[in-house]
């Protein structure tokens, strides 16, 4: 069982991990790392380590599942047993069930899904290792699925979480901060259109503090952006491009 | 009116390519006079049109199109074929027997039975309903010998070449039949297996570096090293 | 049944708002009317019962002994549940809880937890051993739009309700008395949701603007005025600056809700 700590943030405005207020975890990002699913990828945002898979689009049963005038999209988020300190049980739990829907809405809003009517897509979150923001990392990799499976999307959506911890205005929770915390607050967009496709907020914060972490979370949102692009474009532009000069 | 990459560079789901009066192409989508990216692919640019050639995507049925699929299931009135594409294809029985079909008779798997590779035509397909598709031209009908293979379909194009030319000269070099589905699925028959594998790896190169310029003389280079490396062998 | 809506009416709901009106004739940050009941199931330990519009919800709590939490053993216990009655709606279900009553259940539970709008530590018994556990179960009779609101209108109003049971402890067991106090509850969180609908945002939305709408928000703020829980719902977007907007106008919404009800 893990003590509270004395402090979150320390005298110089420190975090536990060493972070400023503003600091994103360490972030590593990689696509296509299954074989069976049509489209993968794997993150690690500080101590998370989380796979998200992409079936589909693929007829669905029952047929009766399956809408006539466009995809549909079904979202399993779940925990590995051995992701969290204290033995988490197999079976779905109603957090995992909450989540799985909010994170389907927040993937839902970027995909064409009237493009193709009658089909399905199943979206699979397993999460190895959590700590904390573990939503936010799992919307960041299934993004990167539905690209590297070929669905067609308006943008890619990024997640990032912002929240209060001892008083202060801090990015990317990790666990003890949103457990010992004042308020979490996991945001995620399609940064082109600015728009957020998800937004949830359990904690206590003045109406100047919400303000000030929606746009600190925005933030944060905006650097995965780029890390997801980099993260893409390296792994199909695998050849030198000199031979592009070669033209 | 300015565009933000060139041609052949590869763009991400969400990439703003161009900004103007241009025309949204495959896999692109307009929004306030914005071209953006909607798949991850190298742009192509036609003119006033912007394409994306993706490098990511799954096939989806077009009316003649020639393919290659798997009967899935023998049915009551013809077979369920998986045609690599999100909707599965119905062939009907009345297609490919010759004279009236009838149902307590025919026993449709000795036709055609579960596993059996076919090479068919697209001939209906809309957003309602499944495609449907048809052996009953020439060149079509069941495979009996060969070798298949699966790229992404979208890569196709790039193993014909221009005016077939890189086709052609994959045929020439391995003296290999190919049948290309549209869908994405390759029928190799060669004379030797090695003449077919030779064909094979041609085609997994195209498939791996069709984003790069130059292809048709690596290929072509690559298939006279192997093949002197074959007599060098023999020797 | 068919609970699809046509075309015809979605073309009118948006043009109707866009006029700053609904179907029933409200402005866009009008509530309907609210009735609450309190006290409605006696065998329950508290209870209340509201109509929003015609959207009806039965909430009842009951409290037992029990054990607490191993990081908070000298709190008590709260926790809440969701009922979508099939007999509420031709879209519900009989069968275990879907993704819709789980999540209508912990927006609910946020709301109350978070605002920490009742002092669990006056639940404690015996530090690490024995504290009583609040189960408040809310009970959809009719969905007629916005279970949110309601729903938590009828927890909270069913938590105001609720006695505790005195007890004395006699040879380590915990005997419970016949008399009883009511519920510490120090706070009274409002929630606040808006259907985002052509890109206007309208506060309750009954059963057909939720067919239509986007996106769903949905705002807990305490006496305070501090936001203590929020959840964007459905498949739609919403911009930053429609989100800080939203948040003030819930405020305000929050503070006339208790004024209305005298909380």
């Amino acid at each position: 069982m893990s003590q509270k700590p004395e402090k979150l943030i320390d005298k110089k405005g420190i975090r536990l991990d060493g972070r400023k207020p503003d600091e994103l975890r360490t972030v590593k990002v990689d696509v296509g790392v299954l074989s069976n699913a049509d489209g993968s990828a794997y993150i690690e945002l500080g101590k998370n380590k989380i796979l998200a898979a992409v079936f589909g689009p693929r007829e669905l049963h029952p047929k009766h599942l399956s809408l006539p005038d466009r995809m549909v999209i079904r979202c399993r988020y779940h925990m590995a047993p051995f992701s969290v300190q204290e033995r988490k049980s197999p079976a779905p739990s109603r957090r995992e069930v909450e989540l799985s829907k909010v994170i389907r809405e927040s993937l839902e809003p970027a995909i064409f899904l009237e493009y193709y009517p009658r089909i399905g897509i199943d979206i699979f979150i397993e999460v190895l290792q959590a700590d904390g923001s573990t939503r936010c990392a799992s919307i960041t990799a299934a993004s990167l699925a539905l690209a590297d499976a070929g669905i067609p999307m308006r943008d890619l959506v990024s997640a990032c979480s912002a929240g209060k911890v001892d008083g202060t205005i801090v990015l990317d929770l990790m666990d003890t901060e949103d457990k010992m915390g004042e308020a979490d607050v996991p945001v995620a967009l399609m940064p082109n259109s600015n728009a957020i496709t998800l937004l949830q907020m359990d904690g206590n914060l003045t109406q100047d503090e919400f303000e000030k972490t929606v746009s600190l979370a925005v933030e944060g949102c905006k650097k995965i952006y780029a890390i997801q692009k980099e993260a893409l474009k390296t792994k199909y532009v695998s050849v030198n491009e000199v031979s592009e000069a070669e033209e | 009116m300015p565009t933000f990459f060139e041609r052949r560079q590869l763009v991400t789901p969400g990439d703003l390519i161009a900004e103007g009066a241009y025309i949204a192409g495959e896999n692109t989508y307009a929004e306030d006079s914005k071209i953006y990216a909607s798949r991850i692919g190298i742009v192509e640019y036609d003119n006033k049109k912007i394409d994306v050639v993706a490098l990511r995507a799954f096939y989806i049925p077009k009316i003649d199109d020639i393919i290659i699929g798997t009967v899935v299931e023998v049915g009551f009135n013809g077979w369920t074929v998986d045609i690599n594409a999100p909707y599965l294809a119905m062939l009907r029985a009345s297609d490919v027997l010759s004279r009236p079909f009838k149902p307590q008779k025919d026993e449709l798997s000795q036709v055609l039975n579960a596993g059996d590779l076919i090479v068919a035509k697209i001939i209906s397909y809309d957003r309602a309903h499944d495609p449907q598709i048809t052996v009953a031209e020439p060149g079509l009908g069941k495979i009996t010998r060969g070798q298949i293979m699966k790229i992404i379909s979208t890569k196709i194009p790039r193993v014909i070449g221009r005016k077939g030319s890189m086709i052609s000269m994959i045929k020439q070099e391995t003296g290999c039949q190919i049948i290309l589905g549209l869908n994405g699925m390759i029928l190799i028959t060669g004379k030797t297996p090695e003449d077919e594998e030779l064909a094979m790896m041609a085609i997994h190169k195209i498939d791996e570096e069709s984003h790069i310029s130059g292809l048709t003389d690596r290929i072509t280079q690559m298939l006279k090293d192997k093949k002197k490396e074959k007599e060098e062998n023999k020797e | 049944m068919s609970s699809l809506i046509t075309r015809v009416k979605q073309k009118q709901i948006a043009q109707l708002i866009a006029k700053g009106k609904r179907l029933d004739g409200r402005s866009l940050t009008d509530y309907r009317e609210i009735k609450i009941e309190q006290g409605t199931i006696e065998r329950a330990e508290g209870s209340a019962r509201v109509l929003l519009g015609k959207t009806e919800i039965l909430a009842g709590t009951k409290i037992e002994v029990g054990e607490p939490f191993s990081d908070t053993p000298n709190e008590g216990v709260l926790t809440v549940n969701a009922e979508l009655v099939p007999l509420a709606s031709s879209t519900f279900e009989p069968g275990p809880p879907d993704e819709n009553s789980i999540e209508l259940a912990r927006i609910v539970d946020r709301g109350i937890r978070e605002s920490k709008a009742i002092d669990l530590e006056k639940l404690c018994i015996e530090p690490g051993k024995k504290v009583f556990v609040v189960f408040v179960d809310v009970y959809v009779l009719n969905h007629d739009g916005n279970l949110i609101d309601a729903s938590a209108l009828a927890a909270m109003a069913a938590l105001l309700n609720t006695k505790m049971p005195n007890y004395e402890i006699e040879d380590g067991e915990v005997k419970l008395k016949p008399d009883s106090t009511p519920l510490p509850v120090r706070k009274h969180p409002i929630t606040t949701t808006f259907a985002k609908i052509n890109g206007n945002l309208v506060i309750d939305p009954g059963l057909e603007e939720e067919q239509v709408m986007d996106a769903r928000l949905s705002m807990a703020i305490d006496d305070d005025g501090n936001i203590c829980a929020i959840q964007k719902g459905c498949s739609g977007s919403i911009p930053p600056n429609q989100i800080l907007e939203a948040a003030k106008i819930a405020d305000e919404k929050s503070k006339e809700m208790r004024t209305k009800l005298e909380w």
